[in-house]
This record gives structure tokens, C-alpha cells and sequence, in this order.
């Protein structure tokens, strides 16, 4: 059953793949034109008009279930449509659309611009609402070090065994001229652990950034793939799990530690690949301490050890688990939905052999996700 | 932070729910309410329409001993809005019956605060009819 689904996975290709210019602000613009401008960047890559389109999965701003307006507005007359939030679970949603026979080609696409004005207050989409969460003055970087203080407790992990990631992350970012924080750095680990306390454990240069931009991806089936202009790149698995609302419950550990883990089982199965197999790993670096947690969860280590696997050494372009190699969510760009697209965007140019800069030398196999999931995807 | 002298009333007011009125009303009668499964016996919050663990809907109000320790925490010293004074703690607290719920730890040293410590309800009124449960460090 696996294998099979693997097999329809692996019929679907990505065509396109573009991010818009990010930048901290993007004034004067509004979220439905860089979608737009996403979109475009992402067809023209793959030598396709928007009229190709017959599926659709678009965030406008802070709008996740903007598909069917803007399928609509584009002129698409009957299309399918995706629910997945952006990103990795977005583009498995729509593999398996196109693998079903439901669209020939999906697009994934989503902008945002002029949201985040009150700078007095968190971004606007890290402020929950529920009457038992946001009354204590939690927001998304308490949410997130909730978890992250108990592991550290459970663990007797230390913030230095860990800054070494971020820093890495981060003069990753400083060096990529499409980077929002392009020229800031270099970062030592002690920079990290000199940043202000933002939400302990979590200091300022843990934490990912704000920004605005767009992001896009195409996908289509491989027959077609082959007479398009890019070279495509192939899905062989994916995964999606989660362990329930977020702003909602109170985020304990022993529920969000494990996540992740069924799910990459069902995504190496699929494809049919070990773990070690991965050359290059485009992880959801929202927070410090959740990098190690997906290592720990997908099976690479045990629960508390993946600070260890991911030394310094290893994390290089040259080692076993690269990671982040645009500068991630901390230093290329967060918009709030479209950073999500961001990592499958990455992954393809480091499977194509494009990254324009920190390129992992030969990556054939890279693995995208975010905490919610997974996906393996290669060039051969 | 002092329960006394909560920020200015702007932190976000809980508005209660039909399902979740019986918890804000003990709280204003400085009682700190969960729901217990007459079926299985579990303690569950927040309110619920049946129970996580027998899937009963057989759920009726206790009253807690308002005592557990704190499972984990954040000393937040970027506010969600200048509503909050900071720094402020949330926490995690793991109550003796065995629920789990978010609040404020108060009237400590922030920095003091730490997985495992013994922490105790204290309620104080942010608006007519609303008292939020915070904690504070139990009695030695």
C-alpha cells in the first residue's frame, strides 16, 4: 500500500519553483499582487500560462482559503482546489490531486505584503485567540518554548549545546544575496546566547523572523514534465501528522516531541530510501530547539539526541545533515504562510543544482517539511 | 508580576461560553472548577462537551484543591501587546488531579521559576465578573 502510493507520488513532478523578492517590509504592495507575481515567476519557470492551471491552492495574506476566489479572478472556469496550508502538506495534497487524476496542473501560491504594521505587538498571525490561551499573553514564540523548556528539563540539554545551529543557519542567510538579513553576520554560537531573551529559551536570534514576499510552486505529471523547459524533480514520499490545535491546549512536550515520527516512517517507506540517504534537509527552522526535535522524531536519533547529531561538523555544506541552506525562516524570509513554500522551493534548486549560493555539492535526495510534514523529493 | 495589580485591564478578557460559564463563574467565587467523568473518573480540562479518555458524557464540575507544580514555563520579555508588563511567566501547571493547564506564574521572582516547582491558584479580578486563576509558589 505504501510502495503504491510512493509509485503515484513518484508519477508527479515539480515544473516550477520561485520565490518573489522578500524583503521586512514590502510597502506599498498588497498580498494579492506578490501572490500573483509568485504565481507567474513559478509558471514561467516551468514554460506554463496560468491557463494550464486546473488546480489551484492559494493563500492570499493572512486568507488560507483563498483558492477558489483566485482561481476565479485568474479565469479558471473549473478547477480543483487544495485546503492544505501551504507548503509541504500543500504540495503532497496536490501531488496526490494530480497523481488522482483530479487536476493535470497545480498550483501552489501564496504572498504576503502590508500585513505587519503594529510593531508594538507580535506579527499579526502569532496572536492567538481562545479564551484559555491568549488572556496569559501567549503568542507564537511562547507556544513554541513551552515544549522546548520541558525538553531541555527531560534532557539536560544546555542553550550552548544547541547555538551552534542557529549560527549556522543564520551565516547561511548572510552570504545568500535573496536572504532578508543578506550581509548581516557572521554569527558566532556566543552571538546567539548574547541575543535579547525573547520567550526563554528562546532568545531574539532563536526565533525565526518577520517579513513579506511570495512563493509559488508548480506541479504536474512526470509524462508532461518531460517536454517542459526546467528540469523536474520527482516527489518520492511524504508524510503529514500533527498533534492538534495549536493555541488551543496547553503545548506539553510529551505530545509534541514525538510528532512527526509515524509520519516519516510512511514517507521513507514510500519512497523506498534509509534516512541516511537524504543529502540535504530543508527543516522548518522556526525555533532553535525544533531542528534537533525533527531528527529525533524521523528517527535519526533518540528523543534528547539530536544535538549531538547535528554537531557542527555534520551540519556543514560537506557534512551528513546540512540544513537551512538559504538561511531558513531565522534569515531568508518568514511571512507567516508562504515561508511554508519556501522550503520545497529550496530543496528543488538544491536538487537541480541551482542554489545560488551554499550549494550542497551533488544533492540528489532532499527532505522539506515543516512540524506539521514531511516530504522526500529527487532529481533522479 | 502582582495578581493585585494585574496589567491594565487591555490583556485579553476570557469571554465565556456556554460550555466553559461554570469555570469563569468559580473563578470569580475564587474556586478553581474542572470537569470529572462520572464514568471513568478523569479529570479534564478545559471544558468539554465529553470526556477524551471514555468518550462518557457524563461530566460533572469539581472543585480543585487549586495545588500542582509547574510542567513548563517561559519567562516572555517580548509582549504579545503592551498590554503586558514585562517579564511576565506563562506556565504550563499540572494541578493534583491531574489536569493540565496554561496560566500566569506571579508573585516570584521570575527567574525563579522552574520545572517542577510546587505552585498554588491564586485568582484576581481583571474585569466585572472575571477573575483569572494565576499561580503562585506554595507555601513552604
Amino acid at each position: 500500500m505504501l510502495k503504491d502510493i510512493g509509485r503515484a507520488l513518484q508519477g508527479v513532478a515539480v515544473v516550477g519553483a520561485f520565490n518573489t523578492p522578500q524583503a521586512r517590509t514590502l510597502p506599498g504592495r498588497t498580498s494579492a499582487s506578490v501572490t500573483l507575481e509568485a504565481a507567474k515567476g513559478a509558471l514561467a519557470q516551468a514554460g506554463l500560462a496560468m491557463a494550464d492551471v486546473d488546480g489551484f491552492n492559494i493563500t492570499v495574506g493572512l486568507d488560507a482559503e483563498a483558492s477558489a476566489a483566485f482561481a476565479y479572478d485568474v479565469g479558471a472556469e473549473h478547477f480543483w482546489i487544495g485546503h492544505e496550508m501551504d507548503g509541504v502538506q500543500a504540495v503532497l495534497e496536490a501531488a496526490l490531486a494530480v497523481a488522482s487524476g483530479e487536476c493535470a496542473v497545480a498550483l501552489i501560491a501564496s504572498g504576503q505584503a502590508s500585513l505587519y504594521t503594529d510593531r508594538a505587538s507580535t506579527a499579526p498571525w502569532t496572536r492567538p485567540t481562545n479564551e484559555f490561551i491568549e488572556t496569559w499573553g501567549l503568542h507564537t514564540a511562547v507556544e513554541w518554548a513551552l515544549p522546548a523548556q520541558r525538553y531541555l528539563h527531560e534532557f539536560g540539554i544546555k542553550p550552548e549545546d544547541v547555538a551552534h545551529i542557529p549560527a549556522t543557519i543564520r551565516n547561511y542567510g548572510a552570504v545568500n544575496p535573496n536572504a532578508v538579513y543578506y550581509g548581516r553576520g557572521p554569527f558566532t554560537p556566543d552571538d546567539i546566547l548574547a541575543s535579547r531573551m525573547v520567550a526563554s529559551p528562546y532568545r531574539l536570534l532563536d526565533c525565526a523572523t518577520t517579513s513579506e514576499g511570495g512563493s509559488a510552486i508548480v506541479l504536474t505529471d512526470r509524462e508532461r514534465a518531460r517536454d517542459l523547459p526546467a528540469a523536474p524533480i520527482r516527489l518520492l514520499g511524504g508524510g503529514r501528522e500533527e498533534w492538534g490545535p495549536t493555541y488551543v491546549n496547553p503545548p506539553a512536550y510529551r505530545r509534541t516531541g514525538p510528532v512527526g515520527r509515524r509520519a516519516a516512517d510512511a514517507a521513507f517507506a514510500q519512497a523506498g530510501i534509509a534516512r541516511d540517504d537524504v543529502d540535504v534537509f530543508e527543516v522548518y527552522d522556526n525555533f532553535t530547539y525544533e531542528i534537533p526535535r525533527y531528527f529525533e522524531a524521523y528517527g535519526y536519533c533518540a528523543p534528547g539526541e539530536g544535538a549531538q547529531l547535528l554537531s557542527p561538523e555534520n551540519i556543514r555544506l560537506d557534512g551528513r545533515y546540512p540544513i537551512c541552506t538559504d538561511g531558513g525562516v531565522m534569515a531568508h524570509s518568514h511571512t507567516g504562510y508562504s515561508q511554508l513554500t519556501q522550503k520545497v522551493v529550496r530543496a528543488v534548486q538544491q536538487l537541480r543544482g541551482t542554489a545560488n549560493v551554499n550549494q550542497v555539492p551533488g544533492a540528489k535526495i532532499a527532505l522539506a517539511n515543516w512540524p506539521k510534514g514531511l516530504l522526500l523529493m529527487t532529481s533522479e | 508580576m502582582n495578581p493585585d495589580s494585574p496589567s491594565p485591564a487591555q490583556r485579553p478578557i476570557p469571554v465565556p461560553t456556554p460550555l466553559s460559564a461554570p469555570f469563569w463563574q468559580g473563578c470569580a467565587e475564587g474556586k478553581l472548577r474542572y470537569q470529572e467523568c462520572e464514568d471513568c473518573g478523569r479529570a479534564i480540562f478545559k471544558p468539554q462537551d465529553f470526556c477524551p479518555n471514555c468518550l462518557g458524557i457524563r461530566l460533572t464540575w469539581r472543585e480543585s484543591s487549586g495545588s500542582g507544580e509547574v510542567y513548563s514555563y517561559s519567562v516572555v520579555w517580548r509582549p504579545q501587546t503592551p498590554a503586558f508588563e514585562v517579564p511576565y511567566v506563562v506556565a504550563i501547571v499540572e494541578l493534583a488531579e491531574g489536569f493540565q493547564m496554561l496560566t500566569n506564574v506571579v508573585n516570584c521572582e521570575p527567574d525563579a521559576v522552574y520545572c517542577g516547582m510546587p505552585v498554588s491558584v491564586v485568582f484576581a479580578p481583571v474585569a466585572d465578573d472575571i477573575a483569572l486563576p494565576f499561580f503562585a509558589p506554595s507555601p513552604a
